[in-house]
Order: C-alpha cells, then sequence, then structure tokens
C-alpha cells in the first residue's frame, strides 16, 4: 500500500529514487518541447498551447490515479502531502511567478531542461531564480506574518466546496477537456489554419477522454476497499457466524499481571471513553480509525495477542473482525465490558461472612490481580508503556 | 555559438501523449513517495548550501535558515528536489539528444537583443525563485502537484500563476513577438 515512503522504503533510498523518477520528469517535458521559450510562451499569445495541453493532461492523468489507487485502497490518501493553502501568499507569490514566467519565458522545472539541452538563456534564468530566492530569503524577517497570513492548513478544494474528491474530479476532468478543445479552435484561428483533424488522430483523442471518465466512474460507481470491508463487517450474519475466540477477564487479568508483554490490550471505544476508564495497560485505537496506516504493524504482527474491547458487544465483534481484514494477529475479545472489569477487580464487594470458599478464594485472586495490575501500570508508566503511535504526515512542495 | 534552429530537429511528442508521460511520472512520485515532483526546491537548497559555507555564523543567527535546518535536519543537499532536478538535467538531455536538439544557444524573441533577452531571464528568475518561496512551489511543486492532490492552495497558485501570465502578456509583447 503507498506510499511507499516512509513504510517501506527509507528516506535516504528514495534520493535514489527521486532521481529516476527526476530522469523521467525532465524527459517527458522536454519531449514535450518545454524547453523551447518560444514554445512555453506560445500560450500566453495564443500561438501554441502545448503548455496548457501537456500540464492538464498530466494533471489529469495524475488526479484521476491518485484518486482510483485511493479507492482501492493501494495508496493511503490521509497520509500522502497536500500542499497547505496559505491563501495571501499564494495568490501572490502566483501572481509574481506569473509575471517572472512571461518575462524570464521558463518556469524552474522547464529551465532545467532548457539548460540539460544547452539553452544560455535557462542559465541566466536560474541564476536568476537563485537570486529571487536569496532575496526571499534575506528578507524573510519582513515578510514573515505576511506569508504565514491566511492559513487554512492542508485543504483539498473539493474539501473547501464541501464536494467529494471524485465529483470536483470530474469537473476538472471537463474543464480541462473543454480548454483542449477551445485551444484547438484558438490556435487554429491564430495561426490561419483550418480546424481539420485526421479521423484516425480523432478517433484516438476519443477513446483517450472516454478512458479518463471510466476511470473516474469506476471510482465514483464501484465500491471502495473500506467501504468494502465496512460492509462486511456491518452484516449481522459474519457477526454471527464467525467464531471469535473470547477470553474471560479473569483470565485477561491473569494474562496481564503474568504476560504483559505479549499482549496488546485495545480498546476500540471513543478517546473520551478511553479517558474516562480504561483497562490497565490498554491502548485506545478508536474503531473509526482503526485503518489507519499508523496502527497497522499492531494488526500484522504476529508476536502478542491483541484483545478487543468495547462498551458495546456489537462494536468488539465488529472491531475483531476489521483487524482480521486488516492483519493475521492473534484477535481475542473481552467477554466482559471495561465497566464490568473494573467492577470485579477494582470495586469488588468484600464477600459476606457466610461465603463460600470458591467466593472467598475468587475474591482474594482478583484482588491480588488488580494489585499487581495497579503495580504495573506504575512501573511501566515511562518505560514499558505502549508507544502511542502518531499519525505519518509527509513534508513536500518547493 | 548556434544561433536559429536545429535543421535536424525531430518533432516534439504529441502534446497529450506527454502530458500522459509526465502524469504517469506525477502519479509514480506521488505513489512511491507520496509526496510529488517540484523544482524551485532544488534552486533553494543551493541557495541555502551556498549561504551556509559563505557566512555560517551570519546563516546561524537568521530565522529563514534556522527555520529551514529545522526541517531539513539532513541538511540542504540531502534533499529529495536536489536527486530529482539532478535526474531532469539527465532526462532532459537524453531527450534532447533524441531529438537532436542538443547544443549552446540562446533563444530569444526576434525583435530583442542578447543583452536583453539575458537581463530578462535573469529578472523573470528573480521573479519566479522570489515568487516560489512565498507560493510555496513553482508550477511543478505547486500547480502541478497540487493539482493531482486537488490542494486549493496549488489550484489558486496555478491560476495565478497563468493569471498574471496572461494579464502582463501584452506589456511584454516586444520580448517574444515580431
Amino acid at each position: 500500500m503507498g506510499p511507499l515512503v516512509p513504510f517501506i522504503i527509507s528516506e535516504e533510498l528514495s534520493l535514489v529514487i527521486a532521481f529516476f523518477l527526476g530522469i523521467g520528469f525532465g524527459f517527458a517535458l522536454e519531449q514535450a518541447g518545454f524547453s523551447s521559450t518560444k514554445k512555453l510562451v506560445g500560450l500566453f499569445y495564443g500561438y501554441d498551447f502545448t503548455v496548457l495541453r501537456v500540464f492538464f493532461t498530466a494533471g489529469i492523468t495524475a488526479m484521476a490515479g491518485v484518486l482510483l489507487l485511493g479507492h482501492y485502497g493501494l495508496l493511503d490518501l490521509g497520509v500522502i502531502y497536500i500542499n497547505p493553502t496559505f491563501l495571501n501568499s499564494a495568490l501572490v507569490g502566483g501572481a509574481i511567478m506569473g509575471a517572472g514566467f512571461i518575462i524570464g519565458g521558463f518556469c524552474p522545472g522547464t529551465s532545467v531542461c532548457a539548460l540539460a539541452i544547452g539553452k544560455l538563456d535557462a542559465l541566466a534564468f536560474l541564476f536568476g531564480a537563485a537570486l529571487g530566492i536569496f532575496a526571499f530569503t534575506e528578507s524573510f524577517p519582513l515578510i514573515e506574518d505576511f506569508y504565514r497570513a491566511g492559513n487554512m492548513g492542508q485543504i483539498r478544494i473539493s474539501d473547501y466546496f464541501g464536494m467529494s474528491n471524485i465529483a470536483f474530479g470530474f469537473i476538472l476532468a471537463i474543464i480541462a477537456v473543454g480548454a483542449f478543445v477551445a485551444t484547438w479552435y484558438i490556435e487554429n484561428k491564430v495561426n490561419n489554419r483550418k480546424p481539420v483533424i485526421a479521423s484516425q488522430q480523432k478517433n484516438k483523442y476519443i477513446g483517450a477522454v472516454a478512458a479518463l471518465f471510466v476511470v473516474l466512474a469506476v471510482v465514483a460507481i464501484f465500491p471502495g476497499e473500506k467501504e468494502i470491508i465496512n460492509n462486511r463487517i456491518a452484516e449481522a450474519k459474519r457477526q454471527q457466524t464467525c467464531v471469535f475466540k473470547e477470553m474471560s477477564a479473569d483470565k485477561l487479568s491473569s494474562e496481564i499481571v503474568n504476560k504483559y508483554y505479549a499482549l496488546n490490550v485495545i480498546d476500540v471505544r471513543s478517546p473520551e471513553e478511553f479517558e474516562a476508564y480504561h483497562l490497565p495497560l490498554a491502548v485506545n485505537i478508536p474503531f473509526d480509525q482503526m485503518m489507519e496506516r499508523q496502527y497497522e504493524p499492531i494488526f500484522k504482527q504476529r508476536l502478542k495477542t491483541n484483545v478487543f474491547y468495547a462498551g458495546s458487544d456489537t462494536l468488539v465483534r465488529m472491531a475483531c473482525l476489521k483487524a482480521r481484514y486488516i492483519g493475521k494477529s492473534e484477535n481475542f475479545i473481552l467477554k466482559e465490558s471495561p465497566g464490568e472489569f473494573r467492577q470485579m477487580f477494582f470495586e469488588a464487594e468484600p464477600p459476606p461472612p457466610d461465603a463460600s470458599k470458591s467466593q472467598l478464594e475468587l475474591y482474594t485472586f482478583r484482588n491480588i490481580n488488580a494489585e499487581k495490575m495497579n503495580d504495573l501500570v506504575d512501573a511501566l508508566k515511562n518505560i514499558g508503556a505502549p508507544v502511542k503511535r502518531e499519525k505519518v504526515t509527509i513534508q513536500g512542495g518547493c | 555559438m548556434v544561433q536559429g534552429e536545429f535543421k535536424n530537429a525531430k518533432p516534439y511528442m504529441n502534446p497529450y501523449l506527454a502530458g500522459f508521460l509526465l502524469g504517469m511520472v506525477l502519479l509514480a512520485t506521488i505513489y512511491i513517495t507520496g509526496r510529488g515532483l517540484g523544482a524551485s526546491g532544488a534552486v533553494k537548497s543551493v541557495v541555502v548550501a551556498s549561504v551556509e559555507s559563505a557566512a555560517p555564523n551570519y546563516a546561524e543567527n537568521e530565522v529563514f535558515y534556522q527555520n529551514y535546518n529545522e526541517q531539513n535536519p539532513q541538511g540542504p543537499w540531502k534533499d529529495f528536489l536536489v536527486f530529482e532536478v539532478i535526474g531532469v538535467l539527465v532526462g532532459a538531455f537524453f531527450s534532447g539528444v533524441i531529438g537532436k536538439r542538443v547544443g549552446l544557444k540562446l533563444e530569444k524573441g526576434p525583435r530583442v537583443t542578447n543583452y536583453t533577452r539575458v537581463g530578462a531571464a535573469i529578472l523573470g528568475g528573480a521573479l519566479f525563485g522570489f515568487g516560489s518561496q512565498l507560493g510555496r512551489g513553482c508550477t511543478s511543486g505547486s500547480a502541478l502537484s497540487g493539482m493531482a492532490v486537488l490542494s486549493l492552495g496549488g489550484i489558486l497558485t496555478m491560476l495565478a500563476i497563468f493569471g498574471a501570465a496572461y494579464a502582463l502578456a501584452y506589456f511584454f509583447r516586444k520580448l517574444w513577438l515580431n
């Protein structure tokens, strides 16, 4: 499941991969003609719309791919880098870049391409870019407030408009295809060409557009990986027919006391409920967050036993089922609710004077285990406490 | 110095095909690394490294360099974009060789002198460099990669870049047109 860095591929190796991805990037840009200012500025004078075609096609292709991979759980969209939105600096910075584009004829990526094939004006442009960045770093204290103003965080345009990603994907795709057709007419008009196109070429283009919309439609119509899993888990039949390994509270307390290191006690309730009371040494993985990437190792490891508990029978069973879809760990569910556990061990009533021997034994057993569990919690507070897993975020941008 | 067009240069790739190729490279980048492509960040690395080696004491006390080092504990050279841009040089050169477009050349509009072209390129580069830092990425890092992940900021930056360039195109037409 992507992204492969930093989960599967190390940061160090990613630098080598960056080199190879860069080769692809440079090759595609140069093949498209982006190493020539004539092609690039043609966009702004209407005689050559290559830039728009390449740029939009690339953006739409990657977007459709990201949506498709995300839909089938191959790429974790919650982890990938979304360029953060700082409203003021995005607009002003963009406008300054636009001025640089029309005056200099390049943008940074294309100037690197042009330099690679010996364009001397590209060298001048890159030298200028270094100067501009130096000017920015030097004046940073003066513009820092502006630079940080209007922070909206890592927000998607679809979130901003309150629509789904795929809905905006469709809109963007329609805009792109519309722009391709419109600019083709404009370009022909500016260059005094007749708008004719070979039928074979036309069929190819129609096929490509159809393929794009098929991909988007697949994402929009068919249920995704998470949906499939959630639907299966929610099926009552599965919850009844599936055999769950159950563990009683007494057994669990002994396991905690004797083998806490071979155990993950997992609370799938909400953080608030967890905060209010939780079992000794329990970790909180709310049910809705179980599929997040940072918890995956817990469900995929085979060294420790996972014991799930929740306030309700259904929830704990659903959690256990979900864990089975994620990994192959040994999973148990606690028979008792956390409230019952607390009462049995930490708020136990002393047995009446006429209690039977077994009742007395049980009481002592639970008392001793409760004490030991408290000792363990104290002892492990700092060293052995289960590490709270942080959400992994990826840095990016320029 | 070669002037004018290369005689044997092969035609460029179909723009949609090139765009598809570029999109697949971008998709691969996002799938493998979780982040998009970029270019201006590599120039920033060069700038930061230059300042830090030329005036280390000065850099230590400046807010910008402190922030930068906090975010890039491995130093400016061990950066994804630096390696990527080295790859861009190689890939573009390779493509240029295939297309027979390699050779020293100063490309300019028909009505400008070499000095004007170089001056405009430096000025344009400076503006682009400055703007890319303010906008947190250039055409590749912010606009293109941002569009792929539907980032609001990336798409706004893209609109601002192309909007401003269109708005100003008329005033700079003598740089490019007959």
